[in-house]
């Protein structure tokens, strides 16, 4: 196949430790914006970060990242920064070092690599601290001067594996605006996570993995389409919710509707939502009930998460 | 037409390779393994072991203020070759080296910071070749200088008679030798552990393997000799020693090789196990909890 100078190929990629299985058989396409990563703890998320930088190797199956794989270092590493998982680093090195360095190693002249450290170094603030060493970081700090290292350079992907972790929720927000920014650059954000929540608010798109295998991916609302045999619950708020609640019972593809406690709203689970709106705009045109807000209540990574595999994706 | 059509391809191969850029990447590497390894309170034993001859000699020298009769020369002349023969290449350089060149890659393991290097925009092979020049010029610099203060103190106490012995005699040609064969002594065992660090995930047991085929050869017949690093060694060595002790009967004395080939050998041996290694580091995979 010729690889897409755009997109993140995995190519029915495997790999298993032994017999241990780390992943098995995946197969998407990554496009540029932010994507997340999401299962539980041993699900694959970190090995298919590594399989994609080339820390690991498949052992079987092709991974094309914007048409280079790791085999061609110089343009791959160039168009790659991975913050990873592991928490260590150079004995006695400090914050600017640690970035300085590896930007050297990437054939920046003393001045350049000075520039674009310190301005990694205030991307991430950790400017301040930057001459100290790293093993006086706390565990937010040295988070984040692993991001500057992977965002150093400017890469046009940044795979980044649970990089929320340990981070105040300053820094938490801070590190989701520069990731936001960062992919409205047209570049490529990989996030793994197992913090739902977080995620839903900033991906394009979902993959699902669950003990190895990519159980759904795409964007979020289309991987819901994914699970359509699963009823949706449609949140509607209105006047004469008991009128609207036996409306709905008349569908086939409604199997609850459920009068909110405090009786202005019902909650509809119903196998097709695009036929319960069009009912609700007859009831609302018909003037029976008035309608305050409709919303997807179970839109969101959590919930099909929990369809899919039956699990709330915590951690394990 | 096939010969001319490889070498044309090796020339382009050759005209399209950044050999700047890995000229300054392999500066950096050695830089930075160089202050990792050598100004490193961790690495306190290693100076123990390229200094305790030093040291007992600068005791000697303190202590022992009878024994600068000029005709005690061709002696401890003996006792400095006994040094560096038996000490040196055989337990001083052999585990700094081992400690060295095994902790380029395998510390990086077992610190979890080799994928800071596998992250960045370097060949592999430049990679093993930076930190082999490292850990050459650690050990180099180490035994170098250890050597140099040994030949230092065993003819300073000799006065006039000992500068004479150095300058106007055979001293200085002995000096050079001693300097030659501990450079080729640590690069030599440097590559050899280097490519061990990368066979195995524990390197010690191959070692003291490799430890004891070099104490025993001198026993096997002379094409067994050969293989051993400190064959070539003892034959670039100035002074020989006396073959003396039980192990003198079994020793069976094989003909010495010329000094082109000693030196052609050892850095032959170097090389080839350098591009081994070269080979060995596309295997190796971030798995740190499989360590």
């Amino acid at each position: 196949m010729t690889p897409d100078p755009r997109q993140i190929v995995f190519d029915n990629v495997s790999k298993f430790y032994g017999e241990v299985l780390g992943v098995n058989r995946v197969s998407f396409s990554l496009e540029p914006g932010i994507t997340s990563l999401v299962g539980p703890n041993g699900s694959g998320k970190t090995t298919l970060m590594n399989l994609l930088t080339g820390l690991i190797r498949p052992s079987q199956g092709a991974i094309y990242v914007l048409g280079l794989t790791p085999h061609q270092p110089i343009e791959f590493f160039r168009q790659v920064g991975y913050c990873t998982q592991f928490d260590s680093f150079p004995p006695g090195v400090n914050g600017y070092d640690f970035i300085y360095w590896p930007l050297r190693l990437h054939g920046f002249g003393r001045d350049q690599a000075a520039k674009l450290t310190n301005e990694a170094l205030e991307r991430s603030g950790m400017a301040q601290v930057a001459r100290r060493k790293v093993a006086g970081y706390s565990k937010g700090m040295r988070q984040r001067v692993r991001l500057a290292q992977a965002i150093a350079h400017h890469p046009s992907v940044l795979v980044l594996d649970e990089p929320l972790n340990g981070l105040d929720p300053m820094a938490r927000a801070e590190s989701i605006a520069l990731f936001e920014t960062i992919a409205k650059q047209g570049m490529h954000v990989i996030i793994s996570s197992h913090i739902l929540e977080e995620v839903d608010r900033i991906s394009d798109r979902v993959v699902l993995m669950s003990s190895g295998y990519v159980v759904a991916e795409g964007q979020i609302r289309e991987v819901r389409r994914e699970v359509r045999d699963h009823p949706m619950q449609i949140l509607v708020r209105c006047s004469n919710a008991a009128r609207l609640a036996a409306a709905a019972f008349e569908l086939d593809h409604v199997v609850e509707a459920k009068i909110l406690n405090d009786g202005h709203g019902v909650l509809v689970r119903t196998r097709d939502a695009e036929q319960f709106y069009l009912l609700l705009n007859k009831i609302v045109s018909g003037g029976l009930v008035e309608v305050d807000a409709v919303a997807p209540a179970d839109d969101d990574v959590n919930s099909i998460y929990q369809y899919l595999i039956g699990s709330d994706g915590a951690p394990t | 037409m096939s010969a001319q059509n490889s070498v044309a391809r090796i020339l382009k191969w050759r005209k399209e390779q950044p050999w700047q850029l890995f000229s300054s990447q392999i500066s950096v590497l050695v830089r930075n393994e160089v202050r990792r390894n050598l100004f490193t309170r961790r690495r306190i034993w290693i100076y123990l072991l390229a200094f305790i001859p030093v040291l007992i000699l600068l005791a000697h020298n303190i202590f022992d203020r009878h024994g600068t009769d000029p005709s005690q020369i061709e002696n401890d002349t003996l006792v400095l070759a006994g040094i560096v023969q038996l000490y040196y290449f055989r337990l001083g350089i052999f585990f700094a080296c081992m400690a060295i060149f095994t902790w380029l890659f395998r510390g990086e393991v077992v610190e979890r910071t080799l994928h800071y290097q596998f992250l960045v925009p370097v060949r592999k092979e430049v990679l093993v070749v930076g930190k082999f020049l490292a850990g050459a010029i650690i050990s180099v610099l180490l035994f170098e200088t250890a050597v140099l203060a040994c030949f230092y103190l065993t003819y300073s106490r000799f006065g006039s008679a000992g500068r004479a012995y150095v300058f106007d005699g055979p001293g200085l040609g002995q000096l050079g030798s001693y300097l030659l064969v501990t450079a080729l002594a640590c690069v030599g065992y440097g590559a050899v552990f280097l490519a061990l660090s990368l066979l195995f995930k524990n390197p010690i047991i191959p070692g003291a393997m490799l430890m004891g085929w070099e104490a025993i050869t001198p026993i096997f017949p002379a094409w067994a000799q050969r293989l051993s690093v400190t064959f070539y060694l003892k034959h670039l060595c100035p002074v020989s020693l006396p073959i003396e002790g039980p192990l003198a009967i079994f020793t069976i004395v094989a003909e010495p090789v010329s000094r082109f080939v000693a030196v052609f050998g050892l850095l032959c041996l170097a090389i080839v196990v350098l591009v081994l290694s070269c080979f060995l580091i596309h295997r190796i995979e971030i798995t740190y909890t499989a360590e």
